[in-house]
């Protein structure tokens, strides 16, 4: 009877804590929730990815959506809310463009939006890591 | 100020999203290779298609 509850020790302590952090963590800074599971490589890949591509869409002179006005805006702003602190920060410094002037600033705000909705799809995926839904 | 043309715009975003896709949606690495692979011929290759399909309804 000892033995197996030694054996399932582990599996059961890898279930607990806060099994939301990594969902959090992923959310709030590209990668990061990889990271905290030693996932290490799909983590930088993941940053990489998602930072490049919020930083050409600033590089295109995309824009950053700052109010919901209409649903078009409301999805918009959804989408950019995705990049958690990348958002924030830039919302803070004052980067992107208030209104899309040029061709490329058009690339660049849907670049930034996506880029929002991928890094939110690597948080789920971080969290299904964590849960044990995905190996 | 970065201004590329439609075309690399096009291939960059298939890039990075077909990156996080084979990452997220397949659970090992090679698996997670062929799908982006995967995921990034379709991303190029749609834009490809539906650009020449709107250049010949547009003539």
């Amino acid at each position: 009877m000892v033995t197996p509850q030694i054996k399932n020790e582990p599996a059961r302590n890898s279930k607990q804590g806060f099994v939301y952090l990594p969902l959090i963590a992923g959310w709030l800074v590209p990668g990061a929730g990889h990271f905290l599971l030693g996932k290490w490589a799909r983590g930088a890949f993941l940053a990489a990815s998602i930072v490049c591509m919020f930083g050409l869409g600033l590089a295109m002179q995309g824009k950053l959506y700052g109010g919901a006005h209409d649903i078009l805006d409301m999805l918009g702003l959804a989408g950019d809310l995705g990049n958690g602190l990348l958002y924030i920060v830039s919302r803070v410094l004052s980067l992107g463009a208030d209104q899309v002037q040029v061709t490329t600033g058009d690339y660049g705000t849907r670049f930034i939006v996506v880029a929002g909705l991928l890094n939110v799809i690597a948080a789920v995926d971080a969290h299904n890591l964590r849960t044990g839904r995905k190996a | 100020m970065f201004r590329p043309s439609h075309f690399l715009a096009v291939v960059l975003f298939a890039l990075f999203a077909s990156v996080v896709f084979g990452i997220t949606q397949r659970e090992t690495p090679r698996r997670m290779l062929h799908y982006g692979i995967y995921c990034f011929v379709l991303f190029s290759g749609a834009a490809v298609v539906l650009s020449w399909v709107m250049f010949f309804i547009a003539r």
